[in-house]
């Protein structure tokens, strides 16, 4: 780029991001809620382990360390029955995982786990103040103002989701990065997931190339029993996923 | 690697709820437990147990002062409790909380107590002097009324109080039983029997402090057990804790039938992490022993002496006890131990002098005997001298 | 009448209550936040602040505004879906103030290998390499140009082997 594309490329770069920085998603006329359900595919074949996920949403929610607001699994499954997976998440995956060397057996693969931003939430049930709530976009939020820290929410949900923040003595979890998707930006981990195994979903808007991906590949929730709603959806999960 | 066998999600591995909230269940549940056995006397007119009935009420009403303690202590933000009351939510039980809190200690406990003890809290506010005076004064709302017809008035309002208590306290307490057993997320405690369980063995354990107390109390005064109360209190206390004991065993076999997919994680759980607390502890040195000591004074009654008797009552009262302690352990702990992956257990690592430590629930078990203790100075649940000179008896 | 006559204490009992709850409604209207409920029960309020939490990542976009032969050099690659803080880390304070915020440097030894190390686990269609045997020490960027990591690929501008 020359020197000319730079000095007019620059003060409409500057305009642009102060627009997308200001955005207040219920009053702004840019973002509607009502207009969005959000919801998250995994593509686990796509998953390579490498943690750029944990580390990014790490980054950009300043997670404290010990704590995940998301993270990875990775699956040892080296016979038929789906019920002794070896199973390993160290520091969250936040660092990847140790190597394999190939003479091991058996089926391995990386699982990236979430908040469900179930639709159906058991936590946000137990909530006794209403402090955790499901907002009129789908997305289950904290609010750190009110919240008490009595833990009742961390104990309901079924994917070891949530946890009290050491400092602030609130509950903390995934928050879907409402603070980007409500300015047309995607999740940190999807931004920076090199192989696209993370990939925001709208599941109200029509346009959207995920709705495609959902409906000609086979897709499951986590625990589906547990019948919460959950928005996240994986392709290609094992039977031997807990 | 930090007390971790196997896998847990990376958020499970430090235990959210500690051995404050393993007390509050507890304490609650005594709480119940001797309004119960007041509640015998009361409204199904068991006179036997009459010399209790006062205690037991005091008791409930020490021990209800102190459950809120160990959840204030808990929560990361005590100070916006009060939102429990300004902004309940319908579907959470822990929102019910505050209000059956509110209405059993006001609406039950203490305007039972104080319409029983209302003639004595005239009297006293006249005969006494100085702070105690204002005290006592205070307590009588200002009304000097201790007329027949306004004390039998007391009679059929307490009547009503109590009867109306007993639901009272099935909820205070069985709505604690009702957050653990409504958590489909946790295998250990989703249970429709959770409620009922927690009810009976809330009972025992109410039912066997009051009888401890009494004993103690009585002998400290240096007045003779009423024998026939005593035998009347335990015999209570077993047909209670059979039934309480049938319900957990309901739970056990049904699990171990039924083997769904925790099944394998939880029976690990069980023979390792909790062997102790729940083979050793609960069942057998705190379930079992009592029911035979029990069993054996119920069939055997006039072949045992007074004082075996005695001791039977006190050693069966001590380890229910700490069998219903242990329950609550079992529970809150248990449920936490495991992964909800099924697949790994973690470690409680209790701490000592922090603010959910083991010093404090110490304290706060302590706490109780204190407020009691002021209580009996106050309200005396038997005749002393004072009450003796005020009554003319 | 004659019923009410001696339980005047009664109705001084019961007072006790009417008051208190007159005192809780009282503060409860004062104390309750102004948005609550607006949308269901919570702090309608808590949508605006969790939304204006600071950026940390400005999002490929944002970058390829300014760097758009970068983006060009990229989308022509193999790294195509790789966006550009998944290795450059967190630049929204770059993208804000382009001018005083400069990305740090990136070590390919430690970054590439997060990746491209060589593990059984990885799905096989996955480039994976052992790092120590494959470059005999030498450093990722001297055969492969990171923004078009092919060696022989067909690249507008750089990229390709050197």
């Amino acid at each position: 780029m020359n020197r000319r594309h730079f000095l007019i490329l620059m003060p409409a770069a500057a305009i642009a991001w102060k627009a997308v920085l200001a955005g207040e998603p219920e009053s702004s006329p840019n973002y509607k809620m009502s207009d969005h359900w959000w919801g998250m595919l995994i593509d686990v074949p796509k998953c390579i382990g490498c943690g750029n996920c944990v580390r990014a949403c790490a980054a950009e929610n300043d997670v404290p360390d010990g704590y995940f607001r998301t993270w990875v699994e990775r699956y040892h499954v080296d016979d038929v029955h789906m019920t002794n997976p070896t199973v390993i998440s160290p520091d969250g995956g936040k660092e990847g995982f140790p190597p394999v060397a190939q003479e091991d057996a058996g089926k391995y693969f990386f699982v990236p786990k979430l908040c469900n931003h179930c639709a159906e939430s058991p936590c946000t049930q137990v909530c006794p103040v209403g402090a955790t709530f499901v907002s009129p976009d789908g997305v289950v939020l904290v609010d750190p103002k009110y919240c008490l820290g009595c833990a009742y929410c961390v104990q309901a949900c079924p994917y070891g989701c949530r946890y009290i923040h050491p400092e602030k003595k609130v509950a903390d979890k995934c928050t879907l990065c409402y603070h980007r998707i409500t300015k047309g930006l995607t999740t940190a981990c999807a931004e920076n997931c090199p192989t696209g195994a993370r990939q925001l979903v709208d599941l109200k808007n029509p346009n959207d190339p995920i709705h495609a991906f959902l409906k000609t590949h086979s897709v499951q929730v986590l625990k589906p029993q547990m019948a919460t709603g959950a928005k996240v959806y994986y392709n290609e999960l094992d039977g031997s996923v807990r | 690697m930090n007390g971790v066998e196997g896998f847990m999600y990376p958020n499970e591995i430090a235990l959210h709820w500690s051995i404050l909230i393993v007390l509050y269940p507890y304490i609650t549940g005594l709480v119940a437990g001797a309004f119960i056995l007041a509640s015998l006397e009361r409204v199904f007119r068991v006179e036997a147990v009459k010399p209790t009935y006062r205690l037991a009420l005091l008791t409930a009403l020490a021990f209800l002062l102190d459950a809120p303690l160990p959840l204030q202590l808990h929560l990361g933000h005590p100070e916006r409790s009060p939102e429990m009351y300004f902004t309940p939510h319908a579907t959470s039980a822990m929102a019910m909380f505050g209000y059956v809190y509110l209405w059993y200690l006001m609406a039950v406990l203490v305007f039972e107590i104080w319409l029983d003890y209302r003639r004595e809290i005239v009297l006293w506010s006249q005969e006494t002097k100085g702070l105690l005076r204002i005290v006592y004064k205070i307590m009588s709302l200002g009304s000097t009324n201790v007329s027949d017809r306004a004390l039998h008035i007391d009679e059929k309002v307490g009547w009503v109080v109590t009867l109306i208590g007993i639901p009272s306290a099935f909820l205070l307490h069985g709505y604690v039983g009702f957050i653990f057993g409504s958590i489909k997320a946790n295998p250990w405690w989703s249970s429709p029997l959770m409620p009922v369980v927690f009810i009976f063995s809330a009972m025992v354990s109410g039912v066997a402090a009051v009888l401890l107390l009494y004993m103690a109390m009585t002998k400290l005064r240096k007045q003779p057990i009423d024998m026939r109360c005593v035998d009347t209190v335990a015999m209570y206390m077993f047909y209670i804790f059979i039934i309480d004991f049938s319900l957990e065993m309901l739970d056990l076999v049904h699990r171990i039938y039924e083997a769904d997919e925790s099944f394998r994680s939880l029976d690990f759980m069980v023979h390792t992490r909790l062997f102790v607390s729940q083979i050793v502890l609960q069942i057998l040195v705190g379930t079992l022993v009592p029911l035979v000591l029990l069993f054996i004074t119920q069939v055997w009654k006039r072949s045992l002496t007074e004082i075996v008797r005695k001791r039977i009552y006190v050693i069966c009262g001590s380890l229910i006890m700490i069998s219903v302690f242990a329950m609550r352990w079992n529970v809150v702990i248990g449920g936490q131990l495991f992964s909800k992956s099924f697949l790994g257990y973690t470690t409680y690592k209790m701490a000592l002098a922090t603010r959910e430590g083991l010093l404090a629930a110490i304290g706060l078990t302590i706490l109780p005997f204190l407020f009691l203790w002021v209580l009996v100075k106050l309200l005396p649940p038997w005749p002393t001298e004072k009450a003796a000179a005020v009554s003319g008896d | 009448m004659k019923y009410f006559k001696d339980s005047g204490h009664l109705f001084r009992f019961a007072g006790l209550f009417v008051i208190a709850f007159l005192v809780f409604w009282a503060i409860r209207g004062y104390v309750i936040p102004r948005t609550f409920g607006q949308y269901g029960h919570y702090r309608a309020a808590a949508i605006t602040e969790i939304a204006q939490h600071p950026l940390h990542y400005a999002g490929h976009d944002a970058c390829e505004t300014c760097h758009s032969d970068i983006a060009d050099t990229k989308k022509a690659g193999k790294h195509a879906h790789v966006n550009c803080e998944a290795c450059h880390g967190p630049q929204a304070k770059h993208a804000d103030d382009p001018g005083s915020v400069t990305p740090a440097k990136l070590d390919t030894a430690v970054l590439c290998v997060r990746c491209h190390e060589a593990s059984a686990a990885r799905p096989k269609n996955f480039p994976q390499v052992n790092a120590a045997d494959h470059s005999n020490g030498l450093p990722c960027e001297t055969c492969h140009q990171p923004h078009s990591p092919a060696i022989g690929a067909d690249t507008a501008t750089k990229g390709g082997a050197k």
